[in-house]
């Protein structure tokens, strides 16, 4: 056996051992899954956003070539289902879904039938020949609409169309408002977005001869998933093995509860056969969660000097035609419990609003909440700025929460903490990297020959690494915070780590292995790592929230811990000394002051499963699980700064820097943890320029229903991103780590749009909403030429 | 997703495929490079009862460059006109043009003879062939008939092709030496089509603009030639002014299209400022 790691290993910029079978092209989607006898499902979806459904005839899908079965919602009702949210803010109206709508659709592409059959072309041939009664009835669209008299109502338990009111207050709000010198509000728009995965969703669930059922899919949360099945579809959760193989990218989408997760299974019972499906794009567009979608009123009350006294926040939250999973919590607890950002303002009042309507239900996103609460935060510290015309960096610094304030609860929270930071250094950090100095000159002294640069600065923290579980319940999930880890040690002292995390691309199985390696002392090639199957992996949440290193990992960490501890006992018998006297360093454990040979953790690994020389009541073998539930949430930090120039002629803006600092605890990788700030930064900026989802307002047809008309970036369209760090390790827990996944599309928005504005400013212009497009800008600037009268 | 069941004829030669279409002209549809025609398929948007593969027909393939002008036959590729170094040297707006359609796996798929068939307002190669001043060269029951590209452009999607017809070739006259070209596009962000396109073939002659050709697509339910505008360069200098006022024209020659990413004006102000940057960058 190799020798024990000469050094620490967390902290070293390995490349991903999971790429090589990747970029071979052997990786293993759920697609590439093809079982004998296997069956095909396809879904009818409703072309109206709503409508009162009449008959359902399938009488001719169901005498086409090759179907089995041809189902409508009637036939399932009180056979599976509904669909339940497993996060509800209490006190919430949670509207009933179906899992095939029965009497009513409520959004654009609603299943309404399903047809199963032995041929995929078969399936969607007979999907094309039922025939649906349709009355159709109005429909609303739009959060502020939603909310009017006389609205389109959606469903019978939510008057006036919102499902949840959630309320967050610290301070006097009202009475600094008065005294301020300056109060101003803003009212901005989080556009809607739509989580585009490379790999779409897809299922197969294939019974097994024992009676069992096997559930291939892409799931960010496998053994929640085989939870949530097993419970709306009636099946034993111990009779049922979720395998999660190779995803392509999740981002939030593919942690919820979907309609076809529950039918394949479902089917594939009724069936006794395989059954999958699999989803094209433009079916994703229309049946997969979407994101963001909010409208906020911000007042933001502040002093001549630029230090704000208090921040007013009214968020209405759009979520679609049902409550999603987790959908009741992100515009409220996660969007305005962070609505004051990095900046220490106490007072500060809040009220959310969870408003259903007749579109794709919104779900997780990158970030959850949390880039919609940073963007009130910033674009209010912004409009100060614009406002008193000083400059964006000092009323920044004049604002922060200070380094000796943490753990820091703003506006005097019980639900909000943030553990440690040092956004001074962060700032400075960046302005040094970006050299703001030279470039801010470089901007003034360009707009005199009518180049319009811009700068753009953003600051974010939140909390992530969810969660001690208590506060879970406190909050309304109806699951635990914590993750649980395996680590098994083989005869030879090799490890296998089965994780309950569940990587759709970070790179776990390079990251846990450097987390393991520097515990047990033994190189990484002798590590394994497993997730992705109930039946292998004893237990887990999985992958969000940013959670997978501070909880995942912290569990991993002290398995690996129970393993030394362990050993250690094992060698002390085999070395014939008292336990406290054995020390472990470089895979070998030895007696320091003696002349007694050290022995080997590969030597102890085999004693273990041998068990010839084992102390007393010492169980043979050396194999630990750890159910880890985090005791806080960690809070990461940073500040981006972008370079931006505008094309008043045409509205193009091109990037001409990004960088990005940012304090995301102790990096356990610096390769991975810069390519999660480069991922979240273009999903970012994504949002500031590019992405948004449309529907028609008066029928609520979707109009961004491809990739043809729904602008996801490509290379051309984002630039060098600059990624640097600052290391501020969290104090909740072992390794010090802070998540990392969402940051970027957390900074990026605020920051993409400060620079555009902060360009365009030279015309009088101080709002814009995202998406910024080429034709929005033009319009902004003849609108602002207009009124100056050029 | 799934293309509705179709059957499918290799066509051997022309006349094939030209009886196939006759037989049934609203059931059949041609197969060449399949960008636009695979996706509507899959969506199920068309579901046409046959489809005639043209692939295997050889007199609709190649670039031939003669003395009088130049062939392409309509199967040619993005790909092969963007890399045609004959071709490019006489006609540098085929580089210019194919390098700014979609991307490279599309561009070794999709066919210029596709593009002008398939008329989407939007499309490159539309505004080129009007600027190079094009003939397209149509192959019907009883033979051949020629029309110019600028007579060829009826509607969106809509072209003078009658449903038995096959798009065979494009010709196009050599230019005048000292010509230059320019293809300038704003591509819209999701679809890489152009929002606005503008090709433009000029000369000039002691600094006075000799000839002068004007491409537009992408800012009417058809690419269009920009004859006023040309018209009013010939016999001017490539004044500031001039430029201007040429602009103007090019961007009163047609209601523009407004859509949901861009509206009627701003695809006015793109041909306004798209034509003087073309203009400013062939100016010596």
């Amino acid at each position: 056996m190799s020798q024990a790691p000469a050094i620490r290993q967390i902290g070293q910029p390995l490349r991903r051992r999971e790429d090589f079978k990747l970029l071979a092209g052997k990786g293993r989607y759920v697609d590439d899954i093809k079982l004998p006898g296997m069956l095909h499902m396809a879904v009818l979806r409703s072309p109206h956003a709503h409508a009162r459904i009449g008959r359902v005839d399938l009488s001719a899908a169901r005498s086409a070539p090759g179907v089995r079965l041809a189902l409508s919602g009637q036939a399932l009702d009180g056979k599976i289902g509904p669909i339940r949210p497993n996060w509800i803010i209490p006190g919430s109206k949670v509207p009933s879904r179906p899992v095939i709508a029965i009497d009513r659709v409520r959004f654009v592409g609603e299943c309404v039938a399903l047809v199963v059959a032995e041929t995929l072309a078969e399936a969607y041939d007979a999907v094309g020949l039922i025939d649906v009664d349709y009355e159709v009835l109005p429909a609303v669209t739009d959060e502020e609409v939603a909310v009017r008299d006389g609205a389109p109502q959606l469903h019978d338990n939510v008057p006036g169309n919102i499902t949840t009111i959630y309320k967050v207050r610290g301070g006097d709000y009202q009475k600094v408002s008065r005294e301020a010198d300056h109060v101003i509000g803003l009212r901005v728009v989080n556009n809607r977005l739509i989580p585009t995965c490379m790999e779409t969703r897809a299922i197969v669930a294939a019974p097994e001869l024992d009676g069992t059922l096997t559930v291939y899919i892409g799931s960010q949360v496998p053994h929640m998933h085989r939870r949530w099945i097993a419970e709306t579809v009636g099946i034993p959760e111990h009779q049922l093995r979720v395998v999660a193989p190779d995803i392509g990218g999740g981002f939030g989408a593919k942690m919820h509860l979907y309609s076809e997760d529950l039918l394949c299974p479902y089917l594939a019972r009724e069936l006794g056969a395989p059954v999958k499906w699999w989803e094209s794009r433009s079916e994703s567009h229309q049946s997969t969660s979407h994101g963001r979608a909010h409208t906020e009123r911000i007042e933001v009350a502040f002093t001549n000097e630029g230090k704000i006294l208090g921040l007013k926040v009214e968020t209405l939250g759009n979520v679609g035609a049902y409550l999603s999973n987790m959908a009741s919590g992100g515009p409220t607890v996660n969007t305005v419990n962070f609505g004051t950002g990095t900046y220490k303002i106490d007072n500060y009042e809040a009220i959310s609003r969870v408003v259903v309507t007749n579109t794709v239900p919104v779900d997780a996103y990158r970030g959850y909440g949390r880039p919609e609460g940073a963007y009130i935060a910033e674009r209010a510290i912004d409009a100060v700025a614009r406002h008193l015309k000083l400059d964006q960096v000092e009323v920044r610094r004049k604002n922060f929460v200070q380094p000796a304030e943490f753990p820091y609860r703003p506006y005097g929270s019980m639900g909000v903490m943030y553990d440690s930071g040092n956004y001074q250094g962060l700032l400075d950090k960046a302005l040094a990297a970006f050299d703001y100095d030279r470039r801010r000159s470089e901007c003034e002294a360009l707009r005199g020959s009518g180049i319009y640069r811009g700068i753009g600065v953003a600051a974010y923290t939140h909390m992530c690494g969810m969660a001690p579980s208590r506060r879970l319940a406190v909050s309304g999930f109806d699951r635990g915070g914590w993750e649980s880890a395996r680590v098994s040690i083989d005869s030879s002292g090799r490890a296998t780590i089965y994780s309950g995390s569940m990587s759709q691309g970070q790179g776990h199985i390079t990251s846990l292995s450097q987390i393991a390696a520097d515990v047990l002392q033994i190189p990484i090639e002798n590590i394994e790592v497993v997730q992705g199957d109930t039946r292998q992996v004893q237990a887990g949440h999985g992958t969000f929230n940013s959670r997978s290193m501070a909880v995942g990992g912290s569990s991993v960490h002290v398995s690996s811990q129970r393993i030394v501890a362990k050993a250690k006992k094992i060698a002390a018998s085999m070395l014939e000394v008292d336990e406290k006297d054995v020390s472990y360093s470089a895979g070998a454990f030895s007696v320091p002051g003696t002349d007694i040979p050290p022995v080997t953790f590969s030597k102890v690994a085999r004693m273990a499963y041998v068990g010839h020389k084992l102390p007393d009541r010492l169980e043979p073998g050396l194999d630990e699980t750890v159910f880890y539930d985090p005791t806080g949430m960690g809070s990461p930090s940073g500040v981006h700064l972008a370079y931006v120039e505008v094309d008043p002629e045409t509205g193009i803006v091109d990037i001409l820097d990004y960088v990005a600092v940012d304090d995301v605890g102790t990096l356990i990788n610096p390769r991975l943890a810069a390519g999660q700030i480069h991922g979240g930064v273009v999903q970012g900026i994504a949002q500031a320029l590019y992405e948004e989802v449309s529907y028609d307002a008066d029928n609520g047809q979707l109009l961004t229903g491809s990739l043809l008309d729904y602008a996801v970036p490509r290379a051309e369209h984002v630039p060098n991103i600059r990624s640097l760090f600052q290391e501020t390790p969290s104090p909740t827990n072992p390794i010090g780590v802070k998540g990392i996944g969402e940051s970027g599309s957390i900074a990026a928005p605020p920051c993409m749009v400060h620079a555009v504005l902060d360009a365009v400013s030279p015309f009088g212009i101080t709002h814009l909403d995202m998406p910024l497009t080429p034709p929005r800008i033009w319009a902004a600037v003849q609108e602002a030429r207009k009124g100056a009268g050029q | 997703m799934i293309p509705a069941a179709f059957d499918y004829v290799r066509a051997s030669s022309l006349t094939q495929a030209i009886d196939l279409l006759r037989n049934d002209p609203d059931g059949t549809k041609l197969l060449a490079g399949g960008h636009t025609l695979l996706p509507s398929l899959k969506l199920r948007l068309a579901s046409p009862a046959l489809l005639v593969d043209i692939g295997d027909l050889a007199e609709l393939k190649g670039i031939e460059i003669s003395e009088t002008g130049i062939r392409i036959g309509a199967l040619t590729t993005h790909a092969e006109l963007f890399a045609s170094l004959p071709l490019n040297e006489q006609l540098p707006l085929f580089r210019q043009a194919a390098g700014l359609i979609a991307d490279p796996q599309v561009r070794n798929r999709g066919t210029i003879g596709g593009s002008l068939a398939n008329a989407d307002p939007a499309a490159d190669w539309p505004a080129v062939m009007l600027a190079l001043q094009a003939e397209i060269e149509i192959a019907g029951t009883s033979g051949f008939r020629t029309i110019l590209a600028r007579d060829f452009f009826v509607d969106i999607f809509s072209t003078v092709l009658e449903a038995d017809e096959i798009l065979a070739r494009i010709n196009i006259p050599r230019p005048t030496a000292g010509t230059r070209f320019v293809y300038r596009k704003i591509r819209h962000p999701a679809s890489g089509f152009a929002v606005v396109g503008i090709a433009i073939a000029l000369r000039l002659s002691q600094n006075l603009v000799s000839e002068a050709t004007i491409g537009v697509t992408g800012a009417a339910n058809h690419a269009f030639v920009g004859e006023d505008a040309a018209d009013f360069l010939i016999g001017k200098t490539l004044s500031r002014e001039n430029i201007d006022q040429a602009a103007r024209l090019l961007s009163e020659a047609t209601e523009c299209l407004s859509d949901r990413y861009a509206s009627a004006d701003y695809r006015a102000n793109l041909i306004q400022v798209e034509l003087k940057r073309a203009l400013l960058a062939l100016t010596p």
